[in-house]
């Protein structure tokens, strides 16, 4: 499933898509920086509650399809800039980190 | 490509918002130059916690980062307070990081152990009061 077609499908917010049609490949949860470093793996849908613009950095290095956001957070000033000029898929939702893992894992 | 290139980066100790930069400019660098993605995972990953250690703990630092056919060096170097128990350090979970750059999400503790898990070979150098040097090298 593409990172369009799951944000359709589960009713995520898209705010910012540079590249709709990056396939997803599973997830992973985490919200210390360096943990997730370590762990995700290219291509898995990344949930986390962080909202800083470190947590682009990570991603333009660990390489997830899209970050999803949330518990609704909003990201903090520059976020959405520096995930557009990255090519960083960013979505968003009000659902809990539990319930988005739920609909992965549903769909993976 | 030639035999052997060279990239440096001044490493900015005041701004967490750039953090990083130097790490995803060298992705970019041997994404063009053919190098594999488990390859240019491996030396970002471990670049980056470098990177960001040096900002959160050193106040910043330079970065080298030599790229030979046959492998991939990276330097970090700082003038920061040193480590004056590395062992200690590596252990992951381990972390001094303060409650401000806590929030941000740093402070895990994995930063070291990344690095190493990552490289091929990893020498910390650290004088307590003069700074600190991590070599890290990936063979490719
Ligand atoms: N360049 C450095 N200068 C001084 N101390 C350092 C340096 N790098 C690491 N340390 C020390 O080693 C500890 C462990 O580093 P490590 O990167 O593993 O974890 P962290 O940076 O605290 O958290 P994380 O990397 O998970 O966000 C740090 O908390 C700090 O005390
Ligand atoms: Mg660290």
């Amino acid at each position: 499933m593409t990172v369009k077609e799951l944000a359709k499908q589960f009713e995520y917010e898209i705010l910012c898509v540079p590249d709709p049609d990056r396939e997803v490949e599973g997830g992973y949860t985490g919200d210390l920086l360096s943990w997730v470093m370590g762990r995700l793996e290219s291509g898995n849908a990344w949930v986390t509650i962080m909202s800083n613009i470190n947590v682009i950095a990570v991603a333009a290095l660990a390489d997830p399809a899209c970050i999803i956001l949330s518990e609704q957070v909003t990201p903090d000033e520059g976020v959405l800039e520096r995930a557009e000029v990255q090519g960083i898929n960013l979505l968003r939702t009000s659902k809990s980190s539990f319930d988005v893992c739920a609909e992965l894992a549903s769909i993976s | 490509m030639t035999e052997h290139v060279n990239f440096h980066f001044e490493i900015d100790g005041e701004n967490f918002t750039s953090a990083g930069e130097a790490s995803v400019r060298i992705k970019k660098n041997l994404r063009e130059m053919g190098f594999s993605p488990e390859i240019i995972r491996r030396v970002s990953v471990a670049m980056y916690e470098g990177e960001i250690n040096m900002v959160i703990h050193a106040n910043g630092g330079t970065a080298d980062v030599d790229i030979y056919c046959d492998r991939i060096e990276i330097v970090l170097s700082d003038r920061g307070p040193g480590i004056s128990n590395i062992e200690l350090a590596m252990q992951e979970g381990y972390s001094t990081a303060p409650e401000n750059v806590r929030s941000l999400g740093f402070g895990a503790g994995m930063g070291l152990p990344n690095m190493k898990r990552y490289t091929d070979d990893m020498k910390i150098e650290s004088k307590v009061g003069e700074g600190t040097t991590i070599s890290m090298t990936v063979w490719v």
